[in-house]
């Protein structure tokens, strides 16, 4: 990574984690749903998604990667939306490369799989990022996507976060493999494990990994290791289920203080400079999350895009809810 | 005017649609060198190349999941699932994503994707390749579910299909693929996803079928005519979502006694929703209490007694007693 690079990264994450105290401020105000932070695993999610390219690449994200949405152009505004029940916060906009956020587990991977194949199939060289977690590759959507890409030859590439947990569930519940990484042999594909901590370790190894989709040599199964600093999303006590001190003794490692502390001892970073980035995050996460709240949900969100016509017994129940709901506010 | 079977004219659908649009492709288990396991997509790979016509690994799941990727990325995928009773294991992406990633994503990834399955019994299969779906599918808000019954409309509504915006899941009567033939035009035409059409006309008692059942309730039409001295209609959904209200409310008015024949267990099948519908629309017409006649509500068995568990010809002869009774 350039020195401009690593302080973009740094950007991206912190930004991300300012995001994500906002939400979570918001959240316990009733203002905001129930949502998954990133903290922790903001040196993963951003650096892979910095490997890709903006514009012509495609983020296929789960639920927890914020920053790599950022990094490829997604409005906050608009995933304060979405995270605040607004349907219009679905939106992405037409040039941002970045498919719906996936709730159902594992299904995103073989929408990644067919999207690399379109793209092909079009002789477009672009590469396909999806974002799974450790939980997820106990799914069979897991296990089918990465068969149909080491067939295919898709360029596409598997990022596993292998935080540590699955809700309440620890890795070693999940798996009795000795690595997730060790699985991408039995699918014909390459295979990596990274210290997802360091973003400098994950910007390389998915950069390896995209170079490898765009020159047609297929998919890469990378396992990135990192640690979910606090619960599974904000309806979670993860004090249930984690040892005491097991989060204190792993915040040690958090992603954003390794790579604070990388620059400042490099002379690319201060203080000073800090203090105005994190000014400046907070102030751009706040007027987004007015500009979304702002914004209020119409009742025709709830049949528009349903189908590019509705049907005839749809477009009578949305008669009907105009008659309910046509004159309230919006 | 030329004579096919089912399986003949979806074959030439395929055929015509893929020639119409580059971005038609088929992917499927066996779809490709073999043609399918019934033929439906003979000769495809051999035309549009193996690009265009993919056999795929064994995995219903992907063969769906991929197929949302195909669209978001620009094609339009025609996927097969070898038989509608495997459709479970890919039940959570046509449910849960396929049906509703336009909504979602407010427009952005619409789904053009057609699902090609068949289904239905009466061929003395070994488990799950018979089982009658279709209610399943036809509740998840985002899809459509079409089902014709004869070579005509399995081509013009499957070309439709392929060009409409929208995932639609289009069911074909296992039993008939070579069994039901009939005329087809030279034109395809501008046929359209939705509409019910009267297959014959009747004074007495309507029925209302879809799929293999239309060929049973005409069946039984003909013997009602003979044995009774009733003149029956027949009506054929060919679509079930979107569900043609207005033709079911018209023929159920025409008459007052209705007949909703299906071919899948009664608790929860797709004729409730038309006895609902009925209700609803042509409640003041009715002569006479709506029947239906399905399955009983028992998983699909082993041929041996399919006969027994498939709605009969004389099932439905004695629901046409039951309406026209007072």
């Amino acid at each position: 990574m350039t020195t401009e690079q690593l302080v973009d990264a740094y950007t991206w994450m912190t930004l991300s984690r300012v995001v994500d105290e906002r939400a979570f401020t918001l959240q316990r105000q009733g203002r905001l749903g129930t949502f998954s932070p990133t903290k922790g695993q903001e040196a993963s999610v951003v650096g892979s998604a910095m490997a890709l390219t903006v514009g012509q690449d495609w983020i296929v994200p789960q639920y927890r990667e914020l920053g790599a949405c950022l990094v490829h152009g997604l409005p906050l505004d608009l995933w304060f939306m979405y995270w605040m029940g607004n349907m219009s916060g679905g939106r992405i906009p037409d040039d941002v490369r970045i498919l719906p956020v996936q709730i159902s587990l594992a299904a995103q991977l073989p929408h990644a799989v067919g999207l690399a194949w379109a793209r092909r199939l079009q002789n477009l060289d672009d590469v396909v990022i999806a974002y799974f977690g450790d939980g997820a590759s106990s799914e069979g959507d897991f296990h089918e996507a990465l068969n149909f890409a080491g067939v295919l030859r898709v360029p596409v590439i598997f990022f596993l976060q292998n935080n540590g947990w699955a809700i309440s569930t620890p890795r070693s519940a999940q798996t009795a493999a000795t690595s997730f990484a060790c699985r991408a042999q039995g699918y014909g594909v390459a295979g990596a494990t990274v210290d997802g901590n360091d973003v400098v370790a994950v910007y390389e190894v998915t950069k390896e990994a995209v170079a490898r989709a765009r020159a047609d040599e297929g998919s890469t199964l990378i396992e990135s290791i990192t640690y979910r600093l606090g619960p599974h999303n904000t309806a979670d006590d993860h004090t249930r289920y984690v040892a005491e001190g097991e989060m204190e003794t792993m915040a040690e490692f958090d992603p954003i203080v390794r790579l604070r502390t990388h620059l400042i001892s490099q002379g690319l970073w201060d203080e000073h400079r800090d203090t105005e980035l994190l000014a400046g995050h907070a102030r751009r996460a706040q007027q987004a999350a007015v500009t979304a709240e702002a914004r209020r949900p119409h009742y025709s969100q709830v049949f528009d895009h349903v189908f590019a016509r509705p049907t005839p017994r749809l477009a009578r129940q949305a008669a009907e809810a105009e008659r309910r709901h046509g004159q309230e506010p919006s | 005017m030329t004579t096919m079977n089912m399986i003949e004219a979806i074959n030439l659908a395929l055929r015509e649609s893929m020639y119409a649009d580059d971005r038609v492709m088929v992917l499927g288990e066996d779809v490709g060198q073999l043609g399918g396991v019934f033929r439906a997509t003979a000769g495809l790979q051999a035309q549009f190349g193996r690009h265009r016509v993919v056999d795929t690994p064994l995995a219903e799941g992907a063969i769906i999941g991929t197929a949302v990727g195909l669209a978001a990325g620009g094609m339009i995928p025609v996927p097969e699932i070898q038989f509608l009773g495997f459709a479970h294991q890919a039940f959570h992406q046509i449910a849960g994503q396929v049906a509703r990633f336009r909504h979602r994503s407010q427009g952005r990834y619409p789904m053009p994707m057609t699902i090609r399955a068949p289904f239905g019994g009466g061929v003395r299969t070994p488990e799950l390749h018979s089982d009658a779906l279709e209610a399943q599918f036809a509740h998840c808000p985002g899809l459509k579910v079409v089902a014709p019954s004869n070579p005509a409309d399995a081509r013009s509504l499957l070309i439709a299909s392929i060009i409409d915006p929208d995932p639609v899941l289009f069911l074909e009567p296992l039993k008939g693929y070579r069994l039901v033939k009939g005329e087809v035009p030279e034109s395809a035409g501008g046929d359209t996803i939705g509409s019910a059409r009267t297959v014959r006309a009747g004074d007495d008692v309507t029925i209302i079928a879809w799929s293999a059942s239309v060929q049973l309730a005409e069946q039984a039409a003909v013997r009602a005519g003979e044995e009774l001295g009733v003149s029956v209609e027949v009506l054929d959904l060919r679509s079930l979502i979107p569900l043609d209200v207005t033709s079911i409310a018209t023929a159920a008015a025409k008459t007052g006694r209705v007949v909703v024949v299906q071919e899948s267990p009664v608790t929860g099948g797709f004729a409730s929703e038309v006895m609902a519908t009925i209700v609803e629309e042509a409640f003041y017409d009715l002569e006479a209490p709506v029947q239906r006649v399905g399955a009983p509500d028992a998983p699909y068995p082993l041929p041996g007694v399919e006969e027994i568990y498939l709605p009969s010809v004389d099932a439905v002869l004695a629901a046409i007693r039951e309406v026209t009774s007072e």
